[in-house]
């Protein structure tokens, strides 16, 4: 067969890799620019893992508390990420997620009200003031809605249902991807001048994980195969809450919005350990007991934040903590109590409904537990990667020419720890951004030749499974795979365990090189497991080999050993990039200095 | 006090519950026998997965976030269009076979995986959101919330197409070109109903996207996962609006007099 029957090609000005939120307002943004825009998804159309996010989105518009502005969101999402975050990339963050907000508002978003008719805002962890946009629960279905139902009008052209397996590139630039339709399996070549990852997330790697099948970090892999860099791949976020009971939804998440609203954290005695163990950064914004807590959840501006809202790894800790020292829940959880409010409203249980709809319904449904009346059992969960593609803080281009990313697949602006909230805003924020600046790439730059030879060396690549007969069964590795990064390379952290998950990795890499899968190209999830593996083994080298190269303990990354922060790891991010000999190399990278008006933004917030 | 904890229901034995499930594409297929060993808490897709894992690797299915809020792996089970993940195994009768089959109102693509693209082009076919000017300085409106309430139920949609899979005038009778289903007669109420929009979509409803043909069985509304109640709540009031607007007498008069 022919190259040109052997493959279907598409021409693209800009290429967007991923339809969750980041995607589609990047895809908006480019058509907007008049450009050809293709968005490739690998579900369909508006299922992507954004419509999972519950709790809201962060931005300072100080519609509940009028002291919130955009310098104190800047502050608490440098407190948050520990101080390695991209300054610039929190800066944009924290000026322009207002605005991104109102303007999904005219595209048709209704988020929930003030009694003044303003977007309210509710509480979350680490956030100092009321700030995030909501709608009941399920504001990441709200969000991606909107966009789809706003972007579908724009002219950009979707393929649903298809997975990329390369990037292209000619001379270091981008020429284009390559991938497959799921439906059919047929091969596609998509040529673009400019390509924006927006692929989320890696939480397939580790065996309990709050993320869908479509977490594999695809766009982590694709663009560390094409030269580009991963930053900070240390920092995984294990949320604090996820179900554990049943085991079938062990890992489901359980939204902040819980804490927010007034849920409370217990052990086995009854006790609510979160007061035990306050950080020093936060001591002074931690309320001083039970009822001031109680006070902040209604809104009492005089009142501090209850301990169960300080930072996602923090809180994290102290529930895998209690869980060790024997003081957990009969399925190895603690206790998740929101159904105490009722000691404190007259209407809690219709409460409750209202702020929680899809949390009531998730746990009535699954777990048979009614969360009005009853505790909800939780444990963490393998949530979020703050790590990914490191990009140029304001126009979010990797090292690679004409390749961008945005959203979960990028890092800098979460730094060593993701405050809740502020994935949406990221996702709305740096996807518009990414879009403005691949168009201007586009409009600037003239589309590069597709090296034939590299898209058949990758084609045969995929294919080789097939040819096999007496192969290994792929789910078996994945399987596995997912036991050594949640086993040891998890939560709490040592050298040892860390050098053992490495030599374990390698294995894996040469058994990869020997899966078969039966049947055709067809829907074939078999096969799909089979191309995906490459992809969760560079993730989780790269988060084990920067894990261990970062020896001291911050922000999502706990190390055993190293238990207390070192002054100068604090200077420092690490970049995983590929040597030329094919080996991962991770290097540390000066982190990105702060300009005199933002440090003195991070004084007065103190 | 804390509120009591009853998590710990009575364990369920594990037993082996056996499987039909239709295997095939567009040419054709066969139901195919499998078994599964079921334990506490297990829902349906855990069964599918665990037959993918072990028995049928290339056995073709929908899913994602496993916890009813995407709307990916719709199926009919023991001929009830739902939701695989939201299917608790000890919600159906036991010791019978569970048969599991695709959506039958769409194409087979294969297995359980069915055509569903004719929905997103009729979405697109709608008149998008088209809001009034903004009513404050800051580019933001002021809407209350008893205004938004009901359009809010209508956008916990999560496009399963469940509905559509049920709905006579699609499954029997194949409208699919004069006549857009209850998921888009629902999608037109919720931007008619919001608040800020400004856009005229009453006669779309009547000429064009076959609101007539609804005779509110409410089939739709009984396999609803998120609850919505879609024929009251929505297609009503929809019907009403075609009502006031093309059978009212005086409106009728109105407009002839308009000449429209």
């Amino acid at each position: 067969m022919s190259f040109s029957e052997q493959f279907i090609v598409h021409e693209h000005d800009v290429l967007v890799i991923g339809a969750g939120g980041a995607g589609l307002r990047a895809a908006i943004e480019a058509s907007a620019a008049g450009l050809k825009v293709g968005v490739i998804c690998k579900s369909l159309l508006g299922k992507a893992h954004t419509v999972m996010a519950e709790g809201g989105m962060a931005a300072a518009m100080g519609n509940v508390d009028d002291r919130d502005n955009w310098e104190v969101h800047f502050a608490d999402t440098m407190r948050g990420g520990q101080y390695l975050n991209n300054p610039i990339m929190v800066e944009h963050h924290a000026k322009e997620s207002p605005a991104r907000v109102l303007e999904l508002e005219s595209w048709g978003a209704v988020f929930d009200r003030t009694k003044e008719g303003k977007i309210l805002q509710r509480n979350f962890g680490g956030h100092r003031y009321p700030r995030l946009a909501h709608v009941g629960d399920r504001t990441g279905l709200e969000l991606i809605r909107t966009l789809q139902d706003h972007g579908i009008h724009k002219g950009m052209e979707v393929f649903m249902e298809m997975t990329v397996v390369s990037l292209l590139t000619t001379g270091g630039k981008i020429s284009g991807v390559l991938g497959y339709d799921r439906e059919r399996g047929r091969m596609r070549i998509w040529k673009a001048k400019a390509v924006i990852l927006a692929t989320g997330g890696i939480g397939k790697s580790f065996r309990i994980t709050s993320n869908s099948w479509e977490g594999t970090g695809d766009g982590h892999a694709l663009a560390y195969q094409a030269g580009a860099e991963l930053m900070d791949m240390e920092f995984v976020q294990f949320h604090p809450t996820g179900m554990v009971w049943p085991p079938s939804v062990r890992g489901i998440l359980v939204t902040e919005g819980v804490r927010g609203e007034g849920g409370v954290l217990r052990n086995s005695e009854g006790k609510r350990f979160m007061f035990d163990d306050i950080p020093d950064a936060y001591k002074n914004q931690v309320a001083a007991d039970e009822e001031e807590g109680w006070r902040y959840v209604c809104g009492d501006k005089n009142a501090n934040r209850p301990p169960e809202l300080l930072t996602r790894d923090h809180v994290a800790r102290c529930i895998n903590r209690e869980i060790k020292a024997g003081r957990g829940s009969p399925h190895g959880g603690v206790y998740l109590d929101i159904g105490w409010i009722k000691e404190k409203l007259p209407n809690a249980a219709d409460h409750i409904k209202r702020k929680l709809p899809s949390m009531y319904h998730q746990f009535k449904q699954l777990a048979g537990v009614d969360i009005t009346q009853e505790r909800m059992e939780v444990g963490p969960t393998t949530h979020y990667v703050m790590g990914g593609v490191a990009v140029d803080g304001d126009t979010q281009m990797s090292c690679v020419p004409g390749l961008f990313a945005a959203g979960e697949v990028t890092a800098g602006l979460h730094g060593a720890n993701r405050l809740g909230g502020n994935s949406l805003s990221d996702l709305i924020v740096f996807g518009k951004l990414a879009g403005e600046h691949a168009a201007k790439y586009a409009k600037n730059n003239a589309a590069v030749e597709v090296d034939q030879a590299q898209v058949m060396a990758h084609t045969n690549a995929i294919m080789q499974p097939f040819e096999r007969t007496t192969g290994e069964n792929p789910y078996v590795i994945q399987h596995e795979l997912q036991n050594t990064m949640q086993d040891l390379v998890g939560i709490v952290r040592t050298e040892t365990e860390m050098q053992q998950a490495l030599v374990k990795l390698d294995e894996y890499k040469a058994r990869m090189k020997n899966v078969s899968v039966i049947g055709h190209r067809e829907y074939n999830p078999g096969w799909h497991t089979a191309i995906d593996l490459p992809c969760m083994l560079v993730v989780s080298e790269s988060i084990t080999r920067a894990a261990l190269e970062r020896k001291e303990s911050r922000g999502a990354q706990f190390r055993d050993d190293y238990p207390d922060k070192s002054a100068e790891c604090a200077t420092f991010n690490l970049v995983a990039k590929k040597a030329a000999d094919g080996s991962m190399q991770v290097t540390r990278r000066p982190i990105v200095s702060m300009r005199a008006d933002l440090k003195a933004v991070i004084e007065k917030m103190k | 006090m804390s509120t009591p904890t009853t998590q710990s229901k009575p364990v369920d034995e594990s037993r082996n519950v056996q499987f039909r499930i239709w295997r095939g594409n567009k040419d054709g297929g066969e139901f195919v026998n499998y078994t599964v060993n079921v334990t506490e808490g297990m829902v349906l897709l855990d069964c599918v997965h665990r037959i993918q894992a072990e028995q049928a690797p290339d056995l073709a299915c929908r899913w994602n976030c496993k916890a009813g809020k995407c709307g990916s792996c719709s199926a009919e089970i023991n001929g009830k269009p739902s939701l695989m993940c939201m299917t608790r195994m000890d919600t159906l009768p036991p010791d019978k076979v569970v048969t599991v089959e695709p959506m039958r109102s769409f194409p087979s693509i294969r297995d359980l995986v069915t055509d569903v693209s004719w929905n997103f082009r009729v979405k697109k076919t709608i008149k998008p959101f088209k809001p009034r000017k903004p009513d404050n300085a800051d580019g933001s409106w002021t809407m209350f919330q008893q205004d938004i309430d009901r359009v809010q139920e209508f956008r916990k949609c999560i496009e399963c197409f469940l509905c559509q899979d049920v709905c006579h005038v699609i499954r029997d009778h194949h409208k699919e070109d004069e006549f857009i289903g209850p998921r888009f007669l629902m999608y037109t109420a919720a931007l008619e109903m919001h608040p800020l929009d400004t856009e005229d979509r009453v006669g779309d409803l009547k000429n064009r996207d076959g609101i007539g043909y609804c005779n509110i069985t409410k089939c739709c509304t009984k396999v609803c996962p998120e609850h919505i109640g879609i024929t009251d709540n929505a297609i009503i009031p929809m019907k009403e609006r075609v009502v006031d607007q093309f059978y009212d007498p005086v409106t009728r008069l109105f407009r002839m007099f308009k000449g429209k």
